[in-house]
């Protein structure tokens, strides 16, 4: 029996009239890769916030390794923090910082690690993810969205974490740097046994790269393996993975 | 169109040429009681108030039946087919029957499937009338959860602090020196330059009254105490409202708006102790630095002033300052200064932190920031005064 990473249970989230979760309940496992499905303005976003302690839900909880975040001090939870990493849909990099410098701040943060440890092991992330050396000492403004988007798995992957949490990392990527990005997640994750939340719409990367999928409907979460889910007759999800787009991938239903 | 039938010949009114009428968008035509139209030129959203003329000018009186004819040269838009389908849908109001000679055209076609298709856009509350009643209790609801989170948000900074002291690494100090270089010594020139200008321009008005009672000594009086007790400290305060308080707000709401902080909460790292702190504490140290730099400044052009003006000599002006200061005169002036510096840092970051959404918060939160900051300044000063004033300093 898989142990639970991250379990979300009754989850309610409303911004002034309008409910946006009416419990939703999502459970991850060690070791897998899953993936989150929703229409636009679904509340994928808000959901990643959520666990993410940015967003208080009115109800509900989000357990971590079985531990409820929002009873934690604040030295406990920059504890739990250093266990994952986290991917904005725009980057969210640092922009007065180099990529080093971005990779090297959980580093800093987190860590007690001499001058030179600390620049060869953030050179090492900036490598891993595939920027090439000179990458490193560029400033977010100067990036293309391909390098971006390395760049802050790069910083995600800062502390070695055992839990990667991407909201959207091919949004806006051309198809081969999209697929590229696929491959470099799958081997980092074979590589590190990582345990990776992706949100996605990209069905390219879901059913390249996840073993379940969750989709947010009205408000809740069906959530199932990927064979499965694309069997689920809700006819939302049916035009999702059936639809003329995903054409190409029918092969994956049967 | 055109053509003549000799069936109907008495019947039908003759036809009206586009180029005797003047008419470009219409040629219309009576074929008993049926109305032929046909359009011409080319019906586009530039041409909607030409076409408009026409179509008022056009009656139905008279007629059952309307066919429309659109020629394949006709350029329609959809602003044009749009203003079509009104008149045709006013004709068929009117009573007439409305057909097509060919097609419907494709933009008319479109504009009925777009329209047909979609739900009733549900009414907004928000049109409802406007209730004085409760527009004031949502006004007040609304100032008094501000109130809340602006005492929130300084607990929190003060919280921050506290929990900062326990590491040298912390406080940040790296940080802390690039703040006290931007919103101090990068300052210097501007509040130097505006002392100066201020004090001269108050010694001169000074001297000019002090000259009809023969008591230009005392211009020097009123620059030097003037100047370190309120005029140094708060022209500063002022300057430094506009420049940092400003300048941390937009960096602030900039990283908001990108999600850079949210970036900091996910590693873990509080954004007060990462942006806020370092920012508060640099000005803080800044602001009692600049101020005794425009004190030395504005008794400097008060100087100015009274050698060019009054011909008075600087080891006269400097003994005048002597007597005319007390212990305490440059303190209370000093005195004020971190508390300003608290004051600006405190409204920029915090207006800072508000901004969402979109680059015209930005724009309106750093506007709040600085009005919010002077207006601060101006108010701790007003209390400052009464505050020495009771005490007799």
């Amino acid at each position: 029996m898989s142990e639970a990473i991250i379990e979300v249970k009754g989850l309610r989230n409303r911004f002034g009239r309008q409910i946006v979760h009416d419990g939703l309940d999502m459970t991850v496992e060690r070791g897998e890769v899953f993936g989150i499905v929703g229409g636009s303005g679904s509340g994928k976003s808000v959901l990643l916030r959520t666990i993410l302690g940015l967003q208080r839900p009115q109800a509900g909880e989000v357990l971590f390794k079985g531990r409820d975040l929002t009873r934690m001090s604040i030295a406990e939870l920059k504890q739990v923090k250093a266990g994952y990493g986290v991917t904005f849909q725009q980057g969210a990099l640092f922009s007065s910082l180099t990529v080093l410098q971005n990779v090297q701040l959980p580093m800093l943060e987190h860590l007690d690690l001499p001058a030179d440890a600390l620049d060869e092991l953030a050179r090492l992330k900036v490598k891993l993810v595939g920027l090439a050396d000179e990458a490193a000492g560029k400033y977010p403004a100067q990036l293309s969205g391909g390098m971006i988007k390395r760049a802050a798995l790069a910083r995600a992957l800062a502390l070695d974490p055992g839990l990667l949490m991407l909201d959207e990392p091919t949004a806006g990527l051309d198809p081969i740097s999209a697929a590229a990005f696929d491959e470099l997640l799958m081997d980092l994750r074979q590589q590190l046994g990582l345990t990776v939340v992706m949100i996605t719409h990209d069905l390219d990367t879901i059913f390249r790269t996840c073993n379940r999928v969750g989709v947010i409907i009205d408000r809740k979460m069906t959530s199932d393996t990927l064979e499965a889910i694309t069997q689920n007759p809700h006819p939302w999800i049916q035009a999702y993975f059936h639809g003329e787009r995903a054409q190409r991938f029918s092969s994956h239903g049967t | 169109m055109a053509a003549a039938d000799s069936e109907h010949a008495a019947v039908m009114r003759p036809f009206v040429s586009c180029v005797e009428s003047g008419r470009v968008y219409l040629n219309v035509s009576r074929d008993g009681e049926t109305l032929e139209v046909e359009l011409a030129g080319h019906w586009r959203g530039a041409d909607l108030p030409a076409i408009d003329n026409e179509l008022a000018a056009q009656s139905f009186d008279g007629a059952r039946a309307l066919r429309v004819h659109v020629p394949e040269d006709v350029q329609l838009d959809l602003a044009g087919a749009w203003r079509l389908r009104q008149w045709l849908q006013a004709a068929e109001a009117a009573g007439l029957s409305v057909s097509y000679e060919g097609q419907q055209p494709g933009q008319i076609a479109l504009i009925e499937s777009t329209l047909t298709g979609a739900h009733a856009a549900p009414r907004s509350s928000s049109e409802s009338e406007f209730e004085p009643v409760s527009a004031l209790g949502r006004q007040v609801t609304r100032r008094w959860l501000s109130v809340l989170a602006a005492v929130h948000f300084i607990g929190h900074a003060f919280m921050t602090l506290l929990r900062a002291c326990t590491s040298w690494r912390r406080l940040r100090p790296t940080s802390i020196a690039r703040h006290v270089y931007e919103t101090g010594i990068t300052a210097i020139p501007i509040v130097s330059l505006i002392a100066f200008l201020i004090t001269l321009i108050i010694a001169y008005i000074a001297a000019q009254q002090a000259r009809e009672y023969g008591a230009e000594i005392f211009v020097v009086d009123i620059v030097t105490v003037g100047v370190l007790r309120e005029l140094g400290v708060l022209l500063t305060a002022i300057i430094v409202a506009g420049r940092s308080g400003s300048a941390f707000a937009a960096e602030i709401g900039a990283m908001k708006l990108n999600e850079e902080v949210d970036a900091l909460h996910a590693i873990g790292v509080e954004p007060q102790e990462v942006l806020i702190l370092p920012r508060v504490i640099g000005l803080v140290i800044a602001m009692p630095l600049l101020a005794v730099i425009a004190d030395g400044i504005g008794l400097t052009g008060g100087a100015l002033l009274c050698k060019w003006l009054l011909d008075m000599p600087l080891p006269l002006y400097l003994d005048r300052v002597q007597d005319a200061i007390s212990p305490t005169t440059f303190w209370v002036g000093i005195i004020k200064a971190p508390v300003f510096g608290l004051l600006i840092a405190l409204s920029g970051t915090y207006r800072g932190l508000q901004v969402r959404d979109s680059s015209r918060e930005l724009g309106r939160l750093t506007t709040v920031a600085v009005v919010q900051s002077i207006f601060l300044v101006i108010f701790a000063n007003a209390v400052f005064a009464i505050v020495f004033w009771q005490l007799d300093i």
